[in-house]
Formats: structure tokens, C-alpha cells, sequence
């Protein structure tokens, strides 16, 4: 294919590119973004982890060392499939801040420290420059293999030229698309919309190219597996070392490398997205990583090992006549290489200008023209640091010369960044985690990294001397950088990651353990910790002090915002607030919602240095924290006070509603007690008053006077025998009743009461059983009360027991102090329905002719018995009836209280 | 005392629950699986050609891609989900 043709057509691939971020930043500002917050979007310009080192040197590197060139690849995917763990708290607290980059995230967290900042971007910018510079090389070693092929055309540009050009292109791109708005939350819809078409483009074209590779050149998968089996890279057995550590190297460099973390959190459109990119993500690493083993072996077959196995992708289709898919390798290289260098040159200018340039500027000339235009500043500030990333990278990439396999370059890249890890995870999971240790931490690791790594890549003598290497730092054989304290046997790079990852973690634990943060540190550290958990989060505790100026915050905002921005974002907080107009009361919360605003386009520490003057010395302390959560703490446990109360309240009114039903019902039975007592009260006066009307007419015989008589003797007898129970129960229910207490014979007590009970139904003779020894104990009792209720009983039992051959026997048992007098005999019993009822006031059973008496008996019994200080009770369940009569031996204290005896 | 986390949940609580503790267990599964050829090889002889190891790496793969894939529509995107309406709307 002639290079000219090559030329233009790279030229209207990029000019399409151009198109489509043009038309996709202008469909994003018209209508909504339904398609470019899609998850498929999201997922398509995560695969900017695969450069053109993986598109070109993937293959290589699977020549070389054979399968170990998946790690790169199983890494990141045990990443996301375990997105739950890390991403998930990073994208959260990322959108939840207003983090801007990765270099942002660890300010911000160590209390929005400016040092940390300019330390990660530093780190950043050492191991990104070679990274940038392996993209360059690798686009202008795809453009020489075409151009090799014509060298009639143009004179062969030589390849300083053709990076120079791809370098001004891809700043040009960038500073177009990528400098647009300065809110860094707001997306880059037109680079995310290139960079998803070239994703496409290279997944594309590298399955073009296996294919063709499986199924043109091989038989089939079966055949290719027995290629594979005879190629030399089956004799590379996998080094157990390398293999885990090269897993666990990138997948902590996905977490780390700026351009990731700029596609993953900050364009991150909707937290949704990254639940799909969790699996799809990994697919299409996949998809990138099955056909790189079967290119590699037929490269090897075809080419030989002559050939720079970097570039099989693109010379394995030349070398066989296929121009086209060569030409579509091409733009998969092209693409990979280019979509890197967009987003990384975004990220780390991103960093630059809001670590390095603003803080600078801003110290510089500090209030001098107070109503400047900042975005102005950010914005040229942005424009130079992506020119200069470019310009870093091409030198680099002019002073190295190229020559170092690219796959080295990615990895010694990968363990560079990978030095920010312990700060980062440390960060959004340890709140004791502070910025002296993060600081210690990161700076061990990146000077380990480049003593063991970086520098000696440059080879003896280039930097490092190759005595040092030999001998170690000043003739210490333990600092040898490729066998610190004495580990000689491992492999450079993973003896690198080891030492610099295990001595930086060791820095940032001891530091944060010895070190005591700062009271914003502290702030920042529950809320990334916390990010979850919504009441851990004590949002603008940081400015609770102090009493700004709402005119000069707006005044401040709209240098960075712009004016009607700003206003806007005003009005709005006015609104909240309930005031009308542009100036909301500069509360705590508001004031920390203006911080956010302007920290994702500054950054957070930049935004918290341009707010803090106008707070004047007004600092949040330590103090401060407690107090607030002391506060809630109080709150908390009023509210557990309140619940407890409420328990208490409702438990009172449940028991006043008990008492108040209780309370009816002894009422209604206090009119039923009326109207039975009127009742019980006019039949003997009935016949009185009839006999006596009688008496008084005269003319009787007198026989029939003598009865009249009898029977309102009679009559008036029962009516005062009435009157006399009436008034024992009511003296006996009052608790007024005189006890004459003293010590007493049981046996002669129930001897007393069996002589007193023998003239009732005398025809009927009953045996009596009795337990002389257990009734030979003598109780401190009134003897005569006893006894009435004994008699009462035995009466009764006389009276109502039906059983042919009658027996009543009499137990009587001492049990702690209490004695207890069963009265059973062997009649019927009282039925099951009654049994509550005995006791009460003029409950008689059905047969009121037997009785002949008012039915109070029980009744009378029962006070008898509270008065003494015990208890009757019926006995359910015994052949026949049996009442239990229960007394302390000794009435020690008072008997129990009047009420509670009539309310039982 | 809104927002403090219930003792104990109720089914489909309960479920998401277990969900999110698979979702956090697949990678250490997976990390485990693809470390497993490593012990293959023996004295630094392969123990399994380079083709039967690439088979199964790519096997544990899709394995992964596949539960990861079943799993992420079921987990709650977060135990907390209530600032659902987000703040970009203010700005």
C-alpha cells in the first residue's frame, strides 16, 4: 500500500474522529444524553486500558514469554468481577466529591492537602511520560512498516517527524475536546464518543486479525492448538513469581493508572453503569486477549524470529498480501495509541493545572484583580499542561530512542503508579489513614521503585552506575538496586514491585499510626470511609465557623464558575434556604456544597485554599468534631429517652384502661348488689307487713293470731339475721372488723365448729375423717372468725352433700409457715360454670329452696379470711366439693389492705 | 433512630445481602482458580502444555464474566439507596 495512501487515509479516520466528538458534544448540549450515559458507552471507554502496547506488544510479549502476557488482563478482571469491594466506593465517593482525578481523590482525602496533590501528580507524570512516549514509538513503528514497504513516495519522514506530527495532532484533539468545559464533572461526551468508536475499532480489527490468523493461516482451533504445542512458546513455562505477581501488578494498576481512574470515576455518567462494566468490561479484555497466543505463534512461524514480534499484528497480514486487514491493524494500533494519549494528557493535565499551575498562580498574584476571570486561567493552565505532557512524552521518547521493548516500558509504568495504591485503598477504607503516613508512604515507594526499576531500565552506566548496580549504593552489597538486602534470585521487575509496594506500605502504616490528622483530614477521612452511610457524614462541619460575606463567596464563585453559573447555583441554595434573591445565609452545609461546586473544577484543595481566607482565622479544631458528635450522640440517645417514655405512656394508659373497666364493672355489680339486697329485704317484710295487716283487722281466731305472731317473729328473725350478715360484710370488707388474736389449738377449732354444724340435718350421718397428728399445731389467729368460716364449710357440706353414704373429711397440712384446712366431701360437687362465682355476694346455686339463707355465707368467708390474712379457695377438680382455707401460722404483719381485697 | 442498620432482615433483604457477599467472594475465587496451572508445573518442567493451560485460563475467564454478569443486574447498586436524585441537577 503506498504511504501516501496511508497518510490520507489516517488523516480521514482522524478527521472522522473529529466529527463524531464534534457531534456528540453537540447532541449533549442540545438534548439530554440518553445514549452517552449508556453502560455500553461507559464499558467502551474503560478499554482505553488497552494501548497500543496491548494491541502491538501483547503479541510480543506472548512470543517472548508465552502465556504469562494474560496477567496483564486477568488482573483488572478479577477487579471488576470484585467491583463491589473497591470501584463501587470509588465512583461513589468520586461523584459524592467532586474528585477531578486521582491526585484530587488523595488530596482531598488527607484533608485537602495541596503537597499531596502536587506529590501524586508528580508520580504520575514520572511514570505516565514513558508510558505516552511507548505510544508514540508504537504509531511511528507502524507508520515505518508501511512506509518500508514505499520507499518511492514520499521521502521517507524519519520517525522524529511522524511523533512530532502524531504528538501536535493528538494535543490539538485534545485541547479541543478535552478543555471545552472547565467542571471536570461534566463529562467529555465528545473524547468519551471517540474513544468508544476506537474501542470498537480496535476489538474489531484484532479479531480480524485472529481470525484470519486461525481459520486463513492455520487449520482451524484444533489445528492452531497443535501449532501452538510445537512452537517454541511452548516451551515457556510459566515462573509461579511472575505469573502472581504480575496479576496482582495490574490489577492494582487499573486501580491507579490516571487515564483509568479519569474514564472510571470522573466521566462516570451514572454509579448503574459500572454494575454492567463489572462483567463487560472483563469481556472485552477477553475478546482483546484470545486470538494474541495463535498471532504470536504463526508470527513466529512465518516471520521468524527476525522480525520485531511487536508488530506481527500489522506485518503477518502485510507479509501475506493482505493490504486491507493490514490497513485495519493499522487503525486498531493507530486508535489504541491515540485514545491512551487523549485521556492520559486529560488526566495528568487535569492534576497539573489544578495541583501545580493554580495553587502557584494563586500565590502569586493573590487578590491583585479581584474581579478576574479564573476560568480563563484554569483553562490556558489546562491547555498548557496538555501540550506539555505531549511535549514531555515526545522528548522522552527522542532522548530513549525507542528501543526498549514496549512491554517493559508498560510494566515498569505499572509498578510506578502502583506506589499511590496504599494511600488510595488506605484512604477509603482506614480512617486512621493520614497524610504524614500517606506522604511517607508514597515517597518510599516511588524512590524504591525508581532505584530498583526505573532508573536502572536505562541500562548500566546511563543512570545508575554500573558499579552501583554491581556492588550496590555506596558499596553496600544490601543496597544493590536489583537485590535489595540480599534478595538475588528474583526477577527485576517483581522484586521491584515487592520492595517498593512492601516498604511504602510499611511508611504509610507506621506514619499514620505515629501521626495525629487534622481536624479537615478527620472530616474527610469519615466521610470517604463512611461514603455509604449517610448519617456518618457531617457534611460542612469543616466551616462551622466564622461568618463569610455571602458577596464575596459569589463574588469568589463566579471568578471560577462564571457569572451566571454561579448565580444560578446561588439562587438555588437561596431557594432552599427559603430566602428570595441571589444571597443564601452562608451556612455550613451551603458553604460546603459551594466548596464541592468549585472543587470539581479546581480541585479540592485549591477550593479550599480560595474559600478559607474569607473565613478569616476561623478554622475548624478538633473541638469542633467533638462537639458536633457529641451533639449527635445527644441526639441519638434523646431520642432512645423519647421511644422509652413513649413505652412507659403507653403501658400507663393500657393499665388505666384495665382500671377503668375494672371500675364499671364493680359499679354494675354495686347496683346488682342494691336491687338484690332490696329484694333479699322485702320478701320477710312482705309477709311481715301481710301478717301484721292481718293482726290489726282483728276478728281472728287465736290460734291464728299465735302463728301470725310466729311467723313475724319468724320473719323478722331471718330479716335481722340478714341486717347482721350485711353489716359484718361491710365492716369485714373496710377492714375495720376488731381481730381478737391469740394463740389457739387447731384441732379444738375444727372440734368446735363439727359440735356447732351437728344439728343441721341431723338424720343424715356423716363420717368424718380426720388427721389427728397433723392438726395438733397451734396458729396465732382470732379463734371465733376461724371458726365461723369453719362452720360455714361444714354447713354447707352438710347441707348440700348428696351422696348416699356421706363422708367429709377434713386435711389439714403446714407448709412454710402456712396452714391449710381442706373440707372435702363426697357429693357432686358445684358445677364447673359456678365455680368463679361461690364467692360473691348472693350467689346461690339454682336450688334456692335448701339454703334458707341469703347466700352471703361464702362471701362472708372470704373477707374472714383476707382479715386473717389467708385465703379460700375452692379446690377443682376433687370428687366432690372441697374448699381449701389457707392462714399463716402467725399473722406477722398487718392483714392484707381492705382495697385490694375487694378488688380481688 | 431511622438508618440504623435491622438485626435481622427480611427475605429479600436477607437475599441482597447474601448477593453482595458473592459479588465480594468471585474475586478471590477467581484469584485462586487462576493461580491453580502455577502449581502445575513441576522442578520448572511444565507440567501441562502451554495450549491445555491457555484453555483453561480462558475457561476460568468466561466462568468469571458469566457469574459476574448474572450477579451485577441482582445486587442493589447500593446498601443505601436513597440520594438516588443526584445533585447534578442543582448545577
Amino acid at each position: 500500500m503506498p504511504f501516501n495512501l496511508l497518510v490520507l487515509f489516517c488523516l480521514t479516520y482522524v478527521l472522522f474522529l473529529f466529527g463524531v466528538a464534534f457531534l456528540a458534544d453537540r447532541a449533549a448540549r442540545r438534548r439530554g444524553n440518553g445514549f452517552l450515559r449508556s453502560p455500553l458507552l461507559y464499558t467502551l471507554s474503560l478499554s482505553i486500558y488497552c494501548t497500543a502496547w496491548t494491541f502491538y506488544g501483547a503479541v510480543g510479549y506472548a512470543a517472548r514469554s508465552g502465556l504469562e502476557f494474560l496477567t496483564i488482563y486477568l488482573g483488572p478482571t478479577l477487579v471488576f468481577v470484585g467491583w463491589w469491594w473497591v470501584l463501587r466506593k470509588l465512583v461513589r465517593i468520586g461523584r459524592q466529591e467532586g474528585i477531578t482525578s486521582i491526585a484530587d481523590l488523595i488530596s482531598s482525602r488527607y484533608g485537602k492537602s495541596n503537597g499531596l496533590g502536587v506529590l501524586v501528580t508528580l508520580i504520575m507524570v514520572i511514570a505516565a511520560t514513558p508510558y505516552i512516549a511507548l505510544q508514540l514509538q508504537s504509531v511511528t513503528l507502524s507508520f515505518n512498516v508501511f512506509a518500508s514497504d514505499a520507499p518511492q513516495s514520499w521521502a521517507l519522514p524519519d520517525r522524529g517527524a511522524t511523533a512530532v506530527w502524531v504528538a501536535g495532532g493528538l494535543a490539538l484533539f485534545t485541547i479541543l475536546f478535552g478543555t471545552r468545559n472547565l467542571d471536570a464533572n461534566e463529562r467529555h461526551h465528545g473524547i468519551v464518543m471517540a474513544i468508544a468508536v476506537e474501542a470498537v475499532v480496535k476489538l474489531v480489527a484484532l479479531l480480524a486479525v485472529g481470525i484470519f490468523v486461525v481459520w486463513g493461516l492455520a487449520g482451524g482451533p484444533s489445528d492452531m492448538m497443535t501449532r501452538i504445542e510445537a512452537s517454541p512458546i511452548a516451551a515457556t513455562p510459566l515462573q509461579p513469581g511472575r505469573w502472581m505477581g504480575l496479576i496482582f501488578l495490574s490489577a492494582f494498576a487499573v486501580l491507579s493508572l490516571p487515564r483509568m481512574f479519569q474514564v472510571l470515576v470522573v466521566e462516570n455518567a451514572d454509579e448503574s453503569n459500572l454494575a454492567r462494566a463489572s462483567w463487560a468490561f472483563p469481556a472485552y479484555l477477553f475478546g482483546m486477549s484470545l486470538f494474541i497466543l495463535p498471532i504470536a505463534v504463526i508470527g513466529l512461524e512465518r516471520l521468524g524470529p527476525d522480525a520485531n514480534p511487536d508488530l506481527y499484528v500489522l506485518t503477518l497480514p502485510l507479509s501475506e498480501g493482505y493490504g486491507w486487514l493490514a490497513m485495519l491493524a493499522f487503525l486498531g494500533g493507530f486508535s489504541s495509541a491515540t485514545s491512551m494519549v487523549i485521556v492520559e494528557s486529560i488526566a495528568l493535565s487535569t492534576m497539573v493545572s489544578n495541583h501545580v499551575i493554580m495553587p502557584l498562580w494563586l500565590r502569586l498574584r493573590p487578590r491583585t484583580e479581584g474581579a478576574g476571570d479564573l476560568r480563563v486561567v484554569v483553562l490556558t493552565a489546562r491547555r498548557f499542561s496538555i501540550a506539555a505532557v505531549l511535549m514531555l512524552g515526545l522528548a522522552y521518547y527522542r532522548i530513549s530512542g525507542g528501543s526498549a521493548a514496549l512491554a517493559s516500558i508498560g510494566l515498569i509504568a505499572f509498578a510506578g503508579v502502583s506506589q499511590v495504591l496504599p494511600a488510595m485503598l488506605g484512604g477509603i477504607f482506614w480512617r486512621g489513614a493520614t497524610k504524614v503516613g500517606a506522604a511517607a508512604g508514597m515517597t518510599t515507594g516511588i524512590a524504591v521503585w525508581a532505584f530498583s526499576l526505573f532508573l536502572p531500565s536505562f541500562g548500566p552506566d546511563a543512570v545508575i552506575p554500573a558499579q552501583v548496580l554491581n556492588d550496590g549504593l555506596m558499596g553496600l552489597s544490601w543496597l544493590r538496586p536489583q537485590a535489595l538486602f540480599g534478595t538475588v534470585g528474583m526477577d527485576p521487575l517483581v522484586h521491584s514491585v515487592m520492595w517498593s509496594l512492601a516498604l511504602n506500605l510499611c511508611a504509610f502504616t507506621l506514619g499514620s499510626i505515629a501521626t495525629f490528622p487534622g481536624p479537615v483530614e478527620r472530616v474527610q477521612g469519615a466521610a470517604f470511609v463512611n461514603v455509604f452511610d449517610s448519617e456518618a457524614r457531617a457534611g460542612g462541619i469543616g466551616w462551622s465557623r466564622g461568618h463569610p460575606e455571602p458577596e464575596a463567596l459569589l463574588e469568589m464563585a463566579q471568578r471560577i464558575l462564571g457569572a451566571e453559573p454561579a448565580l444560578a447555583f446561588f439562587e438555588t441554595e437561596a431557594r432552599e434556604q427559603g430566602k428570595a434573591g441571589y444571597l443564601p445565609d452562608p451556612t455550613p452545609d451551603m458553604v460546603a456544597a459551594l466548596e464541592r461546586r468549585l472543587a470539581g473544577a479546581v480541585g479540592a484543595a485549591t477550593a479550599h485554599a480560595m474559600i478559607a481566607p474569607l473565613f478569616g482565622q476561623a478554622v475548624v479544631t478538633v473541638e469542633d468534631l467533638m462537639a458536633v458528635a457529641n451533639e449527635t450522640a445527644q441526639m441519638m440517645e434523646y431520642s432512645a429517652r423519647l421511644e422509652a417514655q413513649q413505652d412507659e405512656l403507653s403501658r400507663t394508659a393500657r393499665q388505666l384502661g384495665e382500671a377503668n373497666a375494672l371500675l364499671t364493672q364493680i359499679s354494675t355489680q354495686k347496683d346488682a348488689f342494691l336491687s338484690q339486697i332490696s329484694h333479699e329485704l322485702r320478701t320477710p317484710m312482705t309477709s311481715i307487713r301481710a301478717f301484721s295487716e292481718m293482726l290489726a283487722e282483728g276478728d281472728l281466731p287465736p290460734e291464728m293470731v299465735g302463728k301470725s305472731g310466729r311467723i313475724i317473729h319468724a320473719e323478722a328473725i331471718r330479716l335481722t339475721r340478714l341486717l347482721d350478715d350485711l353489716l359484718d360484710l361491710s365492716v369485714l370488707e373496710r377492714g375495720t372488723a376488731q381481730l381478737h388474736l391469740s394463740v389457739v389449738p387447731l384441732a379444738g377449732l375444727i372440734d368446735r365448729a363439727l359440735d356447732a354444724t351437728a344439728h343441721i340435718r341431723p338424720e343424715r350421718v356423716f363420717e368424718v375423717l380426720r388427721d389427728a397428728g397433723a392438726e395438733t399445731l397451734f396458729l396465732r389467729t382470732d379463734p371465733d372468725r376461724l371458726v365461723q368460716v369453719l362452720i360455714n364449710l361444714l354447713s354447707n357440706a352438710r347441707k348440700y352433700c348428696d351422696a348416699p353414704h356421706p363422708r367429709l373429711q377434713i386435711a389439714v397440712k403446714n407448709r412454710a409457715g402456712r396452714v391449710s384446712i381442706d373440707v372435702i366431701d363426697n357429693g357432686a360437687g358445684i358445677p364447673k360454670a359456678a365455680q368463679s362465682i361461690i364467692f360473691e355476694k348472693f350467689a346461690r346455686l339454682a336450688d334456692e329452696s335448701r339454703s334458707g339463707g341469703a347466700g352471703l355465707g361464702l362471701a362472708i368467708c372470704r373477707e374472714v379470711m383476707a382479715n386473717l390474712g389467708g385465703t379460700i379457695a375452692y379446690l377443682p377438680a376433687r370428687k366432690g366439693a372441697a374448699f381449701r382455707v389457707t392462714l399463716p401460722l402467725d399473722p406477722g404483719e398487718k392483714p392484707q389492705s381492705p382495697a385490694a381485697s375487694t378488688l380481688s | 433512630m431511622a438508618g440504623r442498620t435491622p438485626l435481622f432482615l427480611a427475605r429479600s433483604g436477607y437475599r441482597s445481602r447474601r448477593l453482595s457477599d458473592a459479588a465480594r467472594a468471585l474475586p478471590v475465587l477467581g484469584l485462586f482458580l487462576l493461580l491453580v496451572p502455577v502449581l502445575w508445573s513441576q522442578d520448572g518442567r511444565p507440567g501441562a502444555s502451554t495450549a491445555t493451560i491457555g484453555v483453561y485460563l480462558f475457561i476460568i475467564w468466561a466462568l468469571l464474566i458469566a457469574v459476574a454478569a448474572l450477579l451485577a443486574p441482582r445486587l442493589p447498586l447500593t446498601e443505601t439507596e436513597r440520594a438516588k436524585p443526584d445533585k447534578d441537577g442543582k448545577g
